[in-house]
């Protein structure tokens, strides 16, 4: 009976968010990702690993076109997106929908030269929101779920560039989450920060997961066995091994992979 | 390490830092002579005019006894010509950079109009003025106006405002561009919520450098015309009779500053080159303010923006 309980809840797949098909991409000439296949479960943290310069912040950045940004890039394969399954590389898409509906929290802090809540309130201001009633609401909510708001509710008209390290990260969190996103990309959230501010981010993440689907990338490895559900292990633009955490970090499938965490390489 | 190559060590850097010396020294002296040029001009300039200068100087029409001779119909000329400027000037230069450094593609074709538009700004202004003689006076019937003379420097200075436009939007982090994009925004909501307001210290530098060395600017508004005597000033709106419009006085014959300036040195009495100083004395004058303003809008602007 137990043992039937146990193999039930290995076999309890989450609703998927998101699945990377065949996925490839080029800056120019240069292939930086190699027929990626993985999927996104919906609120779950899944991370992304693997040594400096193997691609990931570059899948990251597939998943809001930020590389329609800058000429000569290009994507081959897919990325649906769930639940209408909507292919978020297709030429078809405009990728300023696929921003509208995917936040994106920077490895540096980014905050805008303009007041805290100038900084929140931007997603909302592009959709075209003028009531301010609704503005002040949602900037509030935000900087609650970003867990800023004891510490800036008195001085929202402040540059948002007068915070900490840490604050100004928690403000772009807020940004991001301002307009309610399906899914959250981070890339190295916390390699700018000091560890108290690294620490707060982590646990910010982890009650963020109950709304929203997260895909972060991390240089560290402790980081990524700490928040997250789903891990995978990057490497020279291939996706080598994808799983529950702690199934990658306990048992890897790969060699390459248990190399990597046990610190033999990289 | 012993005494001796301690010794040794210590006359390397003093014989290093004579060099620092060496330099600060020629460093100042070389400031210094620009710096004393100017001032002694200026000063040379504030002594002969400053008997000429008083209310009457300011608010007197041109005259043919030095003594009753005064600047109104150049100042205003000057002022007038310098708003048409700052007006085409601005608006086109602006959006020529944003332009040229958000929307273009990066190919040939761009790099080209990147190449004419810094070679632009070594060209000689009497080109300037030939051409918009044929361009505006002849071509477009503007006439012999104040905005004729107005568009003509706006030509001459707009190579200036775009490079400062683009100067200023290349400090700009691209990680703030980055943001701005993964919120959701479009190209045009970026420029103008984002781009545009960061830049604009730089640009306003750039704007009144121009229009500092526009003001001056003497062969091209001779080549379109200016007037080198004129004894009454543009129609105001609405005043006169029939009454003047709202934009009659863009149309109006003009003369500005330098060339008043450039009419009375021409003149063999000594007292009109008394005038000429003190004319001068007040042209330096409005660059300067100008320069001064620019300063204190860089400074208030620059200081709500750190990235
Ligand atoms: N804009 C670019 N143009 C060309 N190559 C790039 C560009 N950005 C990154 N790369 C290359 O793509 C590879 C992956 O980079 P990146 O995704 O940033 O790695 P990671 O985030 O894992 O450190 C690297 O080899 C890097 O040199
Ligand atoms: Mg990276």
């Amino acid at each position: 009976m137990i043992a039937h309980a146990e193999h039930d809840v290995a076999e309890v797949v989450p609703p998927l968010k998101a699945e990377a098909r065949n996925l490839s991409f080029h800056y120019g000439s240069f292939q930086a990702l190699k027929n990626i296949n993985m999927p996104v479960y919906e609120r779950k943290v899944t991370s992304l690993i693997g040594p400096s310069g193997c691609g990931k912040s570059t899948y990251l950045r597939c998943f809001n076109r930020m590389h329609d940004l800058y000429p000569g890039n290009r994507y081959d394969g897919t990325i649906e997106f769930h639940p209408d399954r909507t292919d978020l590389l297709s030429k078809a898409v405009d990728p300023i929908e696929v921003r509208m509906r995917i936040s994106m929290v920077f490895q540096k802090p980014n905050p805008f030269p303009k007041s805290i809540y100038e900084n929140v309130a931007y997603g909302l201001r592009v959709r075209g929101e003028s009531a301010r009633s609704v503005i002040d609401d949602k900037v509030e909510a935000a900087l609650k779920g970003a867990a800023l708001w004891g510490e800036v509710k008195d001085r929202l008209k402040e540059l948002g560039a007068n915070l900490s390290g840490g604050q100004q990260q928690r403000l772009c969190i807020a940004r991001a989450l301002a307009t309610d996103p399906e899914l959250l990309l981070f890339d190295e959230p916390t390699s700018a920060l000091d560890p108290i501010a690294t620490a707060n981010i982590e646990e910010l993440i982890s009650e963020l997961k109950e709304r929203v689907t997260i895909l972060i990338v991390t240089h560290n490895m402790q980081q990524a066995a700490r928040i997250s559900d789903y891990t995978a292990y990057m490497y020279l633009g291939e996706m080598i091994e994808f799983g529950v955490t702690d199934q990658i970090f306990i048992k890897p499938r790969r060699k390459e992979t248990e190399d990597y965490i046990t610190g033999r390489f990289g | 390490m012993n005494q001796q190559e301690l010794q040794s060590l210590r006359a390397l850097i003093a014989s290093h830092k004579r060099w620092d010396f060496l330099f600060g020294v020629l460093g100042v002296l070389a400031l210094m002579l620009g710096v004393m040029t100017f001032v002694a001009l200026f000063a040379d300039m504030t002594i002969n005019g400053i008997g000429r200068i008083n209310i009457d100087f300011l608010t007197s029409f041109p005259s043919r006894r030095a003594a009753n001779a005064g600047i109104l119909s150049a100042w205003v000329g000057s002022v007038l010509v310098m708003l048409v400027t700052a007006c085409a000037a601005v608006p086109l230069g602006v959006a020529a950079g944003v332009y040229l450094e958000e929307y273009a593609p990066k190919n040939w074709f761009t790099d080209i109009i990147e190449i004419n538009v810094t070679n632009l700004a070594g060209v000689p202004s009497i080109i300037y003025g030939l051409l918009a003689l044929g361009l505006f006076v002849y071509t477009f019937g503007l006439g012999q106006s104040i905005l004729t003379a107005g568009l003509t420097l706006a030509l001459l200075i707009l190579p200036v405002v775009i490079v400062a436009t683009r100067e200023a939007i290349r400090a700009i982090p691209q990680i703030i561009r980055e943001g701005a994009y993964a919120c959701g925004a479009t190209t045009w909501q970026v420029v103008s919520d984002h781009i545009v307001p960061y830049s604009s210290a730089g640009i306003l530098t750039g704007v009144i450098i121009g229009m500092a060395r526009a003001i001056g600017e003497t062969a091209p508004i001779i080549t379109v015309g200016a007037l080198t005597f004129i004894a009454f000033l543009p129609p105001a709106p609405f005043t006169g009779d029939p009454s003047a419009g709202l934009f009659d006085w863009l149309f109006a014959p003009f003369t500005v500053m330098p060339i008043q300036m450039f009419n009375w040195t021409s003149r063999p009495e000594r007292a009109f080159l008394d005038n000429a100083a003190a004319a001068g004395f007040i042209l330096v004058l409005m660059t300067l303010t100008m320069n001064g303003l620019a300063i204190w809008l860089r400074y208030r602007l620059r200081k709500n923006i750190k990235w």
